[in-house]
């Protein structure tokens, strides 16, 4: 496997010559290395350190107690976990499916996952506006399912690497050999294999959602992040440490995701995958007629 | 090898995962993928309990036959019946088929001993039933100390020995293997080749075998049928499929087979190397005059003589016997294996006589 990685690397190599220069240079000298570290780092964390010096430490303890500080944190976290939820039980069996019986067009697939970063928002929410149930109108939950597009992108991506990386084909098959049905497969093989790709999907989705300003203020529901864009015109000082506090918030509870998803997928070895570098690694070659 | 040292609890998972054979019938099975023929109405019997390997080069149909068989495929006609029940409306997760795969397949998020139980845990056999029996199977492949190991912690061995405690935990009526070995480097695959065969043997489990490894075949299986193009070129025991190859075909993929110009008499004897032979009872006969003799490497003979037909090229030492190569005129090359004793004037460069030593020989038209 590792070879195989190996010898793919190299061959990306070949064709991108300043990336093996670059390569090169940076195992030689390790110094330029922490160059890069400390400036990112400075890019980072200079513009936080400058907001916390504006905000105050005061500020912390007022962003609470203003109106709507809760209702727009609840309604973000509910989307948060409406959306993930509805892309995960969207495109995990999908994504499975097409690895098991449509290999073919795992490409056409990743074209079709790829448009809504294409796609200009508005005409997202046009087009979901015409799909959408009507009973949704007007509730939140429209915003859900626009994000539940919004995220298809990053889920797919996530879970094609996670499948990968997994013998599919011989796990399912030795899974109905030992009288596992489809639904026992799934459960008891499937996912618990691709739990860290289930956790970078969720990471990515729950990020995107708690983020997400435009489409959001657009449809005018009062997100968190459009609650502390329309604070910010009352209040800059205590606008700024709720965008601390948003951005601490979201910090931590991916952590926390990571960290309890990490844990067993590292005590059993099952599915590692980088939470964003995708290595691939084709173990399921063509099966038909190989015989 | 763990397996015969046989304890208490080794002997009781035997007699416990002893499910006795089911007699298995494959009837003209065909099988197309778009305009290739994977299979052509193949027909198969195996005995309870027998053991029968399919051997075959990439492509002749062999796995598709395993896979037809294990319920992953379907066949584009012709029947499977097993005890005398047709298969073909039972989907693979209930047939009682155990199967070993190919590539390492065991479940990555369980233990070695959750791995074994699944099955039983799919046929809601309590938690500590599970785990006993599982135990004794691990026991019974030799790797009861790495109950608690996960997959990744094992060696490629280990896990297939793992593989096959798991498909004998069901208690399978069928035990299907899908090159079992070809993963794993030489000297555990003859350790684990031995293993397979004692414990099938003890358990009397009907088993499917698929592999490309003429040695491996011919070495674990009661009946090794050849298989190519989809169909069954010859199914019989290993020494008869050696000594008595009903076709080129078959000659050739099973052993060493050497090619000579010869004439074929009217008598049933054949000229070739300036020597006579009979020709093989029962095999395929061309009509009299120009054929090919095909030879095994022991059924040549080779005295060093000086203005000989043929030049040693080169040669091979084996242990008992030395290969010996060598270069005929007309540019053909032929194997000969002479007693490694008698081998040492055999140098290459020397001039030799080469001739067939009279034992039954099969002729093919030339090509």
């Amino acid at each position: 496997m590792a070879a195989v990685t190996g010898e793919r690397l190299a061959g990306e190599a070949g064709s991108a010559g300043p990336a093996t220069a670059a390569a090169a240079g940076r195992r030689s000298f390790p110094v330029w290395r922490w160059a890069i570290l400390v400036l990112a780092g400075v890019y980072f964390l200079i513009p936080l350190y400058a907001a916390l010096r504006f905000a105050g430490i005061a500020s912390f303890g007022q962003v609470v107690k203003q109106t709507g500080f809760s209702d727009a944190l609840t309604l973000s976290l509910r989307l948060a976990v409406v959306t993930t939820v509805l892309t995960l039980v969207l495109m995990v069996p999908t994504t499975i499916y097409v690895h098991l019986r449509l290999p073919r067009l795992r490409r056409l697939m990743e074209s079709i996952t790829i448009l809504p970063i294409v796609i200009p928002p508005v005409v997202l929410i046009v087009g979901v506006l015409q799909v959408a149930p009507s009973y949704l109108k007007g509730t939140p939950y429209l915003l859900g399912l626009i994000y539940v597009v919004l995220a298809m992108p990053f889920a797919y991506r996530s879970l094609d690497a996670g499948l990968r990386a997994l013998d599919l084909r011989t796990l399912v098959d030795a899974a109905n050999s030992l009288g596992a049905g489809w639904r026992a497969t799934l459960w008891r093989v499937i996912v618990p294999n691709l739990r860290t790709a289930l956790l970078s999907a969720t990471v990515l989705t729950v990020a995107l959602v708690l983020g997400e300003f435009t489409i959001a203020s657009l449809d005018l529901y009062q997100t968190f992040p459009v609650w502390i864009v329309a604070f910010d015109q009352t209040s800059g000082p205590v606008s700024t440490a709720a965008s601390l506090l948003a951005l601490f918030v979201t910090w931590v509870f991916l952590m926390l995701i990571v960290t309890v998803g990490s844990r067993r997928a590292r005590r059993t070895g099952a599915g590692q995958v980088d939470l964003i570098s995708v290595t691939r690694r084709d173990t399921s070659g063509p099966r038909i007629g190989e015989s | 090898m763990a397996a015969n040292t046989s304890t208490g609890t080794t002997a009781g998972a035997a007699s416990r995962a002893a499910s006795g054979g089911a007699p298995v019938s494959l009837r003209e099975l065909s099988r197309s993928f778009g305009t290739v023929h994977a299979l052509d109405r193949l027909s198969l019997d195996i005995a309870p309990g027998e053991l029968v390997a399919l051997l075959g080069p990439s492509g002749c149909g062999k796995t598709t036959a395993l896979r037809i068989l294990a319920g992953f495929e379907t066949a584009d006609s012709g029947t499977v019946t097993v005890d005398g029940r047709d298969m073909s409306p039972v989907p693979a997760a209930k047939r009682d088929m155990g199967m070993v795969f190919q590539s390492y397949s065991l479940f990555p998020n369980m233990s070695a001993l959750e791995n074994v139980g699944f099955g039983l845990r799919m046929r809601k056999l309590r938690p500590a039933d599970r785990r006993g029996r599982a135990g004794d199977l691990l026991d019974m492949v030799g790797l009861a100390e790495h109950a608690r190991h996960f997959p990744h912690q094992l060696s490629g061995g280990q896990q297939q020995r793992v593989a096959l405690a798991r498909a004998l935990a069901i208690e399978p009526r069928v035990l299907l293997l899908d090159e079992p070995l070809s993963a794993l480097d030489a000297k555990v695959r003859l350790q684990l080749r031995e293993q397979i065969r004692s414990l099938q043997q003890r358990l009397g489990t009907t088993t499917l075998f698929v592999t490309h490894d003429q040695e491996e075949a011919l070495s674990m299986a009661d009946r090794v049928g050849v298989m190519r193009d989809g169909t069954l070129e010859q199914i019989a025991a290993p020494d008869e499929l050696y000594n008595r190859p009903a076709t080129a075909f078959v000659a050739e993929f099973v052993g060493t087979m050497n090619r000579v110009p010869g004439e074929l008499g009217t008598g049933g004897q054949v000229t070739a190397l300036g020597s006579t032979a009979p020709v093989l009872d029962g095999s395929a006969v061309p009509p009299p005059g120009r054929v090919e003799v095909l030879v095994r490497p022991e059924g040549l003979r080779v005295d060093a003589v000086a203005g000989g037909n043929g030049i040693v090229s080169d040669r091979a030492f084996r242990g008992s016997v030395t290969r010996v190569g060598i270069l005929l005129s007309g540019d053909v090359t032929v194997q000969v294996d002479v007693p490694s004793a008698v081998a040492g004037p055999l140098l290459p460069g020397i001039s030799v006589q080469v001739s067939l030593d009279g034992s039954a020989v099969l002729v093919t038209p030339p090509r």
